[in-house]
């Protein structure tokens, strides 16, 4: 048992320090990726503008919908961090490696192909770290007035609530991956995916914003989870804790056997391009 | 090249028709390669629309609590919701499927093969394939224009009309221009394939009207990064309101980033030395 909890932890370091050294041969490339989440402060923008009190200059003014513009500033900026350690690409780098022939020989090796890709995005959220800093610090430059530093609590809290949003997106878009034993264009389903992904999940606006029904409604679909739950947690805002890790329990379990019913059904479709 | 086929009108003539016949067979054949995977137009349609749909719930979380856009009337913003439905759809189909295939040109080297061709490479590189899902985008734009304008009361005459096409096309240069020259810039950063990305995401900003932003914000959508063009003055032009400095600006920035582009990869192309040297 103790030689297996060892040899198993040595594959992770493995892994994880290989596929960290790769991903920082790509540090520009993910430094772009992490400026093209900018949307977040795109919606900060249009919130605190309009007709609003200006952004910039930092009163405690409230906005007319009674919006606490600090508030709203701290919550775009945690939207944007949690955004840019949750994001899941494995479909488009999976229907890649199904169409060049590469499965195949990660098939072959005595590791289920999937740790691999979730090894990749661990370390490319490991490359992005710096970036998503220099990111914060310029924009508390910008408007010191929002700084805030969460509590031991709340960021623990925060990162674990991430964590669990990480783990959400994979196993949906897994699921959605295995699609590719059977289509050659299975990445086209992502964006189908993405659409309640950006309009249910928080992104746009604040839950509290959104009519009360659908707020509701929102609330029984993964999707706060992956944003909303997990900044209001970092923007140190009050979170009915136990009830949102109880739906995002209620979902992985629902998912994971889905998930691995799939995989084992395309596995056995899988015939290797070309054959 | 093609400056120098410019003398005489009928050696012109014979210019525009060559590559008017290259410019369908590219097309012909891209649609062909496209149709083989007709289940895709059914996940482009649900896509488009589903986008649509929720960038309008977007649209009425602002209006819904009297927030409002910079003054904008709900339907007033239809308009320019629309303007951006149309841009998008256009970028889909011919900016992104073109462009983002320079990058690989670079990197495979076969970009030598492209210089080599007796038509313009610039050309070529902007219009070689077209990708018809984003048809279904510009389409529905096109709607969205004109019930918002017929909502907003708005009773343009046929030169408002003639005159918010001009604003669109020039609203498509410009955006083709800033794309081209950051896909261009490939030639020296091999890596950057997803800075049009970049660019894409910065662009959201323009589904909403331009006044909507805080005064920086507004600022950096004009001059820095001309967003206020693509979209707020094109719908601006439809609701009989624009003035006519935007307009002339609008034409100016469309000319000269399109001119730009021209230099830019006439000048990048001086640095490029194929793949392997």
């Amino acid at each position: 048992m103790n030689t297996k909890l060892r040899r198993g932890l040595r594959l992770v370091r493995v892994l994880l320090s290989s596929q960290y050294a790769y991903m920082l041969e790509y540090r520009a490339e993910i430094a772009l990726w992490a400026l093209s989440g900018v949307l977040p402060f795109i919606m900060l923008g249009l919130w605190s503008g309009a007709s609003g009190a200006d952004a910039s200059n930092a009163t405690a003014e409230l906005t007319p919908l009674g919006l606490d513009p600090i508030a709203l500033a701290r919550y775009f900026l945690a939207v944007f961090i949690v955004r840019q350690f949750t994001l899941v690409w494995v479909i488009y780098t999976f229907e890649e490696d199904h169409l060049q022939g590469r499965l195949s020989g990660y098939l072959l090796q005595p590791l289920a192909p999937v740790w691999r890709y979730v090894s990749a995005h661990i370390a490319e959220q490991a490359t992005r770290l710096p970036f998503v800093i220099a990111l914060a610090a310029l924009f508390f430059l910008l408007y010191p007035a929002a700084f805030w530093l969460p509590s031991p609590a709340a960021l623990l809290l925060a990162v674990l609530a991430m964590q669990l949003a990480f783990a959400l997106r994979f196993l949906i878009q897994f699921a959605l991956t295995t699609v590719c034993f059977w289509s050659e264009r299975a990445s086209a389903l992502e964006r189908l995916l993405f659409i309640p992904y950006l309009y249910l999940s928080g992104l746009i606006a604040p839950l509290h914003l959104y009519p009360e029904p659908v707020r509701r409604l929102a609330l029984w679909t993964p999707f706060p989870y992956m944003i909303a739950i997990p900044a209001q947690l970092l923007a140190g805002e009050e979170v009915d804790v136990v009830a949102s890790f109880a739906v995002v329990g209620c979902w992985i379990a629902i998912l994971l056997p889905l998930t691995l019913f799939l995989w084992r059904r395309g596995l056995r479709k899988y015939g290797a391009m070309g054959a | 090249m093609l400056g120098d086929a410019m003398f005489g009108s009928k050696m012109f003539r014979r210019t525009v028709v060559r590559y008017w016949r290259s410019l369908r067979s590219f097309w012909g054949a891209a649609l062909a390669a496209e149709m083989e995977y007709q289940i895709n137009l059914l996940i482009e349609l649900l896509a488009t629309g589903g986008n649509l749909a929720g960038s309008l719930f977007v649209l009425s979380l602002f209006y819904r609590s009297g927030h409002g856009l910079g003054g904008w009337s709900w339907e007033a913003a239809l308009v320019v919701l629309g303007m951006y439905t149309v841009l998008d759809g256009i970028a889909s189909t011919l900016l992104q499927p073109n462009l983002s295939t320079i990058v690989g040109h670079v990197q495979n080297g076969s970009l030598d093969y492209v210089l080599l061709k007796p038509i313009d490479s610039q050309f070529w590189l902007s219009l070689r394939t077209f990708s018809p899902w984003g048809l279904p985008g510009i389409v529905l734009g096109l709607v969205l224009v004109v019930v918002g304008a017929i909502l907003a009361g708005a009773t343009p005459s046929l030169q408002d009309v003639l005159l918010t096409g001009l604003m669109l096309i020039c609203g498509c240069l410009i955006l083709y221009s800033l794309w081209f020259i950051l896909a261009a810039t490939s030639i020296w950063f091999v890596k950057v394939w997803n800075a049009t990305e970049v660019l894409r995401s910065f662009l959201a900003a323009g589904r909403y009207p331009i006044s909507a932003y805080p005064i920086g914000l507004r600022l950096f959508f004009t001059v820095v990064l001309p967003v206020a063009f693509l979209t707020t003055v094109p719908a601006e032009a439809l609701l009989g309101r624009a003035s006519f400095s935007w307009l002339a600006a609008s034409g100016l920035v469309a000319i000269l980033s399109l001119l730009a582009s021209r230099w830019f990869w006439t000048f990048a192309l001086r640095f490029y030395t194929s793949a392997s040297s």
